[in-house]
């Protein structure tokens, strides 16, 4: 049986230790298996929106010039968090689109881990969090580039946007790296609405909620931008936008 | 008939007095050209006029139509039938001109009590006044301003204007970063769209050209935060050859 996981834990240090301390222990052992075979190309969607804590974890094994792509939502009312594990084969790649947010006092995170252990593997990360009340956004994110796998191109992309004063936004990036001949672009930024743009958004006729929701919906839009299914996209964006709405 | 009346203007940004006792009123029909030195209070007079956050009114009226318009939120002035025209037109990533403007439009139809227009309407409208305005339908299809030269984010503010079809425009310098052929097309625009018995303007400008194309019916000059010359066109041409000093 797993042990709980506390805030001390690195990996565990910007959940919601009062949460986790009322896990069922057996949920720690729960992995949802997406293994694509090699050649092979498939998708999965994720939507966290729940009225009680969550905790998905997908294992992907993404086979030798196979494609994996994931997209997820994270905007339930309480504590969520979506784990990534990602084992990709040589010249795989893996997709991943990944949005947190919401209100209230919740802590909602994304945590992934890539694991490049062959070469000419390719990943590519964009995860947004959206954040007002007392609520806290996080993103960790790992990428481990062994030794061996040499031609690996592995992109990260985080930003963070604060509604509200009060709300909180954590981004680790965690980059090892043992090969010489990679890419790896990471980038973490966290800011506000862009009050140039709202004034001038109300200036044309559009109301504070609407003017919002636009640029609201401009910036996760970068996460969903990878997926090649409008109808997926749009019902992605709407779970999100949900959230905004039910805004209090 | 009356359209706009600012009575002992006064207003501040950071404490600091800018406005200081602005008084006009521009009669609907009317095309009045506000020029000045650096400095003058120009821009904060289109700021105020707006709501601008940050643009502290201390006293003094301002009515448009009869309607108090310091009492109205920036977008509320904007359904009462005002446009500002920005002297920097805003960036906004991820949110097309055309999303915006038929957000906008049907936001102050909706206000007004009016019907939104369809999709198919709309971009019918659309490409109506960007042909007005010379510009292809494609940049209308990009994000607002994003990647558009200093020119064209004019032209697009005319081809804004347009869409909207304001009562009375307050245009906040313009013709500046226009090229001669585009401040052609920019005074044919604004002559195309505001020109009527039922309209007014309030074209803010620090030289004399952008008047060559729209004639203006009342020429102020702005010093030190009041009115403090007025005159017809010829006061435009004098300005122009003797400065301000001179002349105010």
């Amino acid at each position: 049986m797993a042990t709980l996981p506390t805030t001390r834990d690195e990996n565990w240090r910007y959940a919601d230790g009062a949460v986790l301390a009322q896990l069922d222990p057996d949920v720690l052992d729960q992995w949802d298996d997406f293994d694509v075979a090699p050649g092979e190309t498939a998708r999965r969607i994720i939507m966290a929106g729940g009225a009680g804590p969550e905790l998905i974890r997908v294992r992907v094994t993404v086979g030798d010039g196979a494609t994996a792509e994931l997209f997820g939502v994270v905007a339930g009312d309480a504590y969520a968090r979506l784990e990534v594990v990602v084992h990709l084969g040589r010249g795989a790649h893996f997709q991943f689109g990944g949005v947190t947010i919401g209100g209230g006092d919740a802590v909602r995170e994304i945590v992934t881990r890539m694991d490049h252990a062959l070469p000419d593997a390719t990943s590519d990360q964009v995860i947004r969090a959206v954040h007002w009340g007392t609520a806290t956004g996080n993103f960790l994110g790992r990428i481990d580039v062994a030794r061996h796998a040499q031609k690996t191109d592995a992109a990260q992309d985080f930003k963070g946007l604060i509604l509200e004063r009060g709300a909180a936004t954590n981004a680790r990036p965690e980059l090892e790296i043992y090969a010489d001949d990679v890419k790896c672009a990471h980038g973490a930024s966290i800011g506000q609405l862009d009050e140039s743009a709202r004034f001038y958004m109300a200036a044309r006729g559009l109301p504070p909620e609407l003017a919002r929701k636009l640029l609201v919906q401009a910036f996760i839009g970068d996460a969903f931008a990878a997926l090649g299914d409008e109808g997926e996209q749009e019902r992605l964006m709407d779970v999100a936008l949900a959230a905004l709405g039910d805004r209090s | 008939m009356t359209m706009l009346i600012i009575d002992n203007l006064h207003a501040e940004i950071d404490g600091k007095p800018i406005l200081k006792g602005l008084t006009l009123t521009v009669n609907a029909g009317e095309i009045h050209a506000i020029m000045g030195p650096n400095g003058a209070g120009k821009s904060t007079l289109a700021y105020v006029l707006g709501g601008r956050p940050g643009y502290e009114v201390t006293g003094g009226s301002v009515t448009l139509n009869g309607a108090d318009l310091l009492d109205m939120d920036p977008h509320e002035r904007a359904t009462a039938g005002m446009f500002l025209g920005f002297q920097y037109p805003v960036e906004i990533p991820g949110v097309s001109n055309v999303q915006f403007l038929r957000e906008a439009l049907n936001a102050q139809r909706t206000a007004r009590g009016e019907a939104p227009l369809s999709g198919g309407d709309f971009l019918k409208l659309a490409r109506e006044k960007a042909g007005l305005l010379r510009m292809d339908m494609e940049m209308l299809k990009r994000n607002v301003n994003v990647g558009f030269s200093g020119g064209e984010k004019k032209r697009a503010e005319m081809v804004q204007m347009g869409i909207l079809d304001p009562a009375f425009a307050v245009l906040d310098e313009t013709d500046s970063g226009l090229d001669i052929d585009a401040l052609r097309v920019v005074g044919d625009g604004i002559n195309a769209i505001m020109r009527a018995p039922d309209k007014a303007v309030l074209l803010i400008t620090h030289y004399q050209r952008l008047l060559d194309y729209v004639r203006p019916d009342f020429v102020h000059v702005l010093a030190a935060g009041r009115i403090v010359t007025s005159g017809g066109p010829e006061l435009a041409q004098r300005l122009e050859s003797e400065g301000y000093e001179a002349v105010a």
